[in-house]
């Protein structure tokens, strides 16, 4: 419980589907059993590519600035978007160079390569191992839950729609079996030229 | 025929105040029936208990014990309202939402379940056992125990276990003839207090908070009945370790009655959309 990947509570999940990917989080933002906020979304965009950050609040934002900075910098130096390969190398690098003095952070990534139209999704441990999936990333303090919810209810080739309905039923029923995170949701489906960002009315206790 | 009646009758006044053996009762301190626990057998089993489960000292205890829960119960011009929330969870993971926290003792008294460590089981362990020490006193007795009596029965045996690593904070609510509303809080301390209004467990602050800002003694029964409830769902929203249903009772003169298992979700958006309570939660992006 006095982990510091579990005094503010959240979770994170992203998943794969046809020619699209999905990336949620929940809003919670909570100092041990007391509930500070019901609005800490934990998912950041750097051009088209999606981070979602959960563990401690303050590295959350601590390292979701630093990746504002970092990426903005590619961006001028090599004037194109950053794809979320590259994304996934740089914040696996950042990490590592924490090593001995971690950001308590989680991160996830998701989204679509430019070039390639192919979809992307991976996850880290907080000194950046990463972790390439085919099928769903999950994190947070209801990981082992999203872990069961995901396995359970994921397909391959699912329609953007489809994609929508499984990763909020996967996050909702997650959040519902951990104390700390849900109070509502944020879910990205993310398709070739179109984003939608919508938010999930969960259980507020 | 004289001797026959010797011994099946009392005297008139024998029902006045405590009998010598009502107060033997009250007064003993272990139980008497067959309540022979099997210790760990070392030295001190308290602290080898205390050294596995204690999660406050001891984060990586091997046996995480289930806490968390809001209980609320206040007297007020109409009787008493006991309200409770639902929720049982092990450390962060959510064990159950359907746990019944009020413990129908009989039909004129409740008992509620809260605690630190190991409420559940604790608590409804006891509070079965006062069940069938108040069903054993009316039959003794012919007539039905006062709730002060009962209330005492469950400190004095609690308190003969102090240091034993039992945990425990529980109200007692009933009507009686002699008493009227009565309600107790009792914990594993050894505490017993009377008095108007109690909320206990990790979700108490929040409900305190709702429940001192409305609470007055004349309240009508829909606005205790509705207070009792509202409570409930802001301490559920804010604590972590709370939520799931809300269980409802009002204890009268002729018993208590219930009023409901409901489920917060749906009263949760029906106070914040109808009534505008709540202005902290976004519903639209």
């Amino acid at each position: 419980m006095s982990s510091p990947f579990a005094i503010n509570g959240g979770a994170c999940v992203a998943m794969v589907g046809k020619d699209c990917v999905a990336i949620a989080c929940d809003l919670r933002l909570g100092l041990q059993s007391l509930t500070v906020s019901n609005n800490f979304p934990k998912i950041f965009s750097y051009g088209d590519v999606y981070l979602g950050l959960t563990g401690l609040a303050t590295d959350v934002s601590t390292v979701s600035d630093l990746f504002r900075y970092k990426v903005n910098m590619y961006r001028l130096r090599e004037e194109r978007q950053i794809s979320p390969q590259t994304m996934a190398n740089l914040v696996s690098t950042s990490l590592y160079e924490k090593r001995f003095g971690p950001y308590f952070v989680s991160p996830v990534i998701a989204g679509l390569n430019h070039k390639t139209g192919k979809p992307f999704i991976c996850g880290f441990d907080s000194i950046g191992c990463i972790d390439f999936a085919k099928d769903f990333i999950v994190s947070g303090t209801a990981g082992d839950q999203l872990f069961g919810t995901c396995e359970g209810l994921w397909e391959p080739g699912l329609e953007p729609d489809d994609l929508f309905e499984t990763i909020s039923q996967a996050l909702l029923n997650a959040m519902d079996r951990d104390a700390l995170s849900g109070w509502g949701a944020h879910v990205y489906i993310i398709e070739k030229d179109k984003v939608t960002k919508r938010l999930l009315k969960g259980r507020q206790d | 025929m004289d001797a026959l009646v010797a011994t099946y009758s009392r005297s008139a006044l024998e029902d006045e105040g405590y009998s010598s053996d009502e107060h033997q009762e009250l007064i003993q301190a272990k139980p008497s029936l067959s309540l022979n626990f099997v210790l760990p057998p070392m030295q001190n089993p308290s602290a080898f208990l205390r050294a596995l489960t204690d999660d406050h000292a001891n984060p990586n205890c091997p046996i995480k014990l289930a806490h968390g829960t809001t209980t609320l119960a206040f007297r007020f011009q109409g009787g008493i309202i006991v309200a409770t929330d639902s929720r049982a969870s092990a450390g962060d993971w959510i064990a159950s939402q359907t746990v019944k926290k009020v413990i129908e003792i009989n039909n004129c008294l409740l008992g509620t379940m809260a605690g630190g460590a190991a409420p559940e089981k604790d608590c409804q362990y006891w509070l079965a056992y006062l069940g069938m020490q108040c069903r054993l006193h009316e039959l003794r007795h012919k007539r039905r125990i006062s709730v002060a009596a009962a209330s005492k029965i469950l400190s004095n045996l609690v308190y003969s276990y102090k240091g034993m690593g039992l945990s425990m904070g529980t109200m007692c609510a009933g009507v009686t003839p002699q008493e009227g509303p009565a309600l107790y809080y009792i914990d594993s301390e050894g505490t017993r207090l009377a008095g108007n209004l109690f909320c206990v467990g990790s979700g108490q602050t929040f409900a305190y908070g709702v429940l001192d800002a409305e609470y007055h003694y004349n309240l009508t029964e829909e606005e205790a009945l509705e207070l009792g409830s509202r409570s409930i769902l802001a301490a559920t929203h804010r604590d972590a370790f709370s939520g799931g249903f809300i269980n409802l009772y009002h204890v009268k003169e002729d018993g208590w009655v219930k009023h409901g298992f409901r489920d917060t979700n749906p009263i949760f958006w029906k106070t914040k959309l109808e009534k505008g309570e709540f202005s902290n939660v976004t519903a639209n992006l």
